[in-house]
């Protein structure tokens, strides 16, 4: 338990995939002009990550690694497929996001709604696919790690996105030099947040 | 050969260089752009990387253009993306492969990296496949030197080197009690520069600038 809140915590605040790996970049800076847009992104993504990291972890370990395929034949202990593991991890990931696009379009059309656009957008946004590489590097010994791992980056994420659209809203009437404004000035600004989370550096429980 | 390098097609190549940058004006690629720029070299080969990928995945996608379906063709671009980052990557750990362990996830994260599927959507889907492969080159090369420029910076003030090569101990600058500064490996500065980048290109080019 112990070694999911301190995995739960470091991938949220110590790791975080916007302040220390810049990861989901594109849509992180052009969605988050207001902050409604940017919960609704945020949730679905986290949503998005919680189910395709553990999906790849299961893949991974299955199909993926040397000697993964064992449990089909013993002949095939010898087979590494691992090269392949980009290809894989992002068929599953489109495949997924249309998956749960058309759910949610079914059961849930408000939630449909709010989310909008930024679903299908989901599967090229680099944190998600990040997630699931970062997940292969760590190795994580059960499916359990990859679920707390997967929603505490998701939540990394969406905190991040919601914390500078509220900055961004306020900054609107503030007077910035012209040529900053804009693009610059919150590339700036995400720098100087990043430069806050680096406190959590180092940080356990 | 005149009509290969047309005035029309030079402009497809110098065009994302500084007015439609993909990196400071079209706001594409940044996610696996600044993570990288704490060394000059993984950042070059990162920007090597990024140029193949982007130049030959828009000829394959422009010379498929007629045959792929319209609904499916995120996923046919996402699986010729994918193959040719595939292709990098085995190539960068058969032959620099202590580049590619500092690259870690980043070679992988080209697929998703925007300015693929942005210039595939943008140009590729819509012209001939020899103007596709030069706003590939175009577009990469934008890319790449920001994050060169980038890396310089870091590298010089935050480890004193360049490209590996420990210039301001040679030029005796420590011995005047100067200390690298810490915070330019730290990665706030890679985000703060690329502002600072911004900041420099536009106040020169006025046209850029965004309206209140």
């Amino acid at each position: 338990m112990e070694n999911h809140i301190n995995l739960f915590i470091s991938s949220v605040f110590v790791n975080n995939m916007i302040f220390a790996y810049f990861l989901g970049m594109c849509s992180y800076l052009a969605v988050s002009k207001t902050v409604k847009t940017a919960v609704g992104l945020g949730i679905a993504v986290i949503f998005v990550m919680v189910i395709t990291i553990p999906v790849n972890y299961l893949l991974e370990k299955f199909l993926l690694v040397e000697g993964a395929l064992s449990w089909i034949s013993p002949k095939l202990a010898n087979v590494d497929l691992s090269f392949l593991s980009f290809i894989i991890f992002i068929a599953v990931i489109a495949a997924i996001v249309q998956l749960v696009e058309m759910v949610v379009e079914r059961y849930s059309p408000s939630l449909y709604n709010a989310l909008g656009i930024f679903l299908p957008l989901i599967a090229v946004n680099c944190a998600v696919l990040g997630g699931a590489l970062f997940m292969q590097q760590r190795e994580f010994s059960n499916v359990w790690e990859s679920v707390t791992f997967s929603f505490g980056s998701g939540l990394g994420w969406a905190i991040a996105i919601i914390s500078l659209a509220a900055v961004r809203e306020k900054i609107r009437y503030s007077n910035i030099p012209a040529p900053l404004r804009g693009l610059g000035i919150t590339f700036i600004l995400v720098g100087l947040m990043a430069m806050a989370f680096m406190g959590f550096m180092g940080f356990k429980l | 050969m005149s009509q290969i390098f047309s005035s029309k097609n030079l402009k497809l190549l110098t065009n994302p260089l500084n007015l439609e940058n993909p990196i400071t004006v079209q706001v594409l690629g940044i996610c696996s752009a600044l993570a990288v720029t704490v060394k000059m070299k993984p950042a070059f080969v990162m920007a090597l990387s990024v140029i193949v990928v982007t130049a030959f995945s828009n000829l394959i996608i422009s010379a498929l253009r007629k045959t792929i379906p319209v609904r499916i063709r995120i996923i046919v671009q996402l699986v010729v993306i994918a193959a040719l980052v595939i292709l990098v990557d085995q190539f960068l750990k058969a032959f620099v492969f202590d580049v590619s362990k500092q690259l870690s996830v980043f070679v992988g994260l080209i697929i998703t990296n925007c300015i693929l599927m942005g210039r595939l959507e943008a140009f590729a889907m819509a012209n001939k496949p020899w103007q596709s492969f030069i706003d590939g080159i175009g577009n990469g090369m934008g890319y790449g030197w920001i994050l060169i420029v980038v890396a310089f910076v870091r590298e010089l003030l935050g480890s004193g080197t360049v490209w590996g090569y420990p210039v301001l101990e040679k030029l005796g600058v420590y011995s005047t009690g100067y200390v690298n500064n810490g915070l330019m490996i730290a990665p706030p500065m890679a985000l703060i520069l690329v502002g600072v980048i911004i900041w420099i290109q536009r106040s020169r080019t006025r046209s850029l600038i965004e309206k209140k």
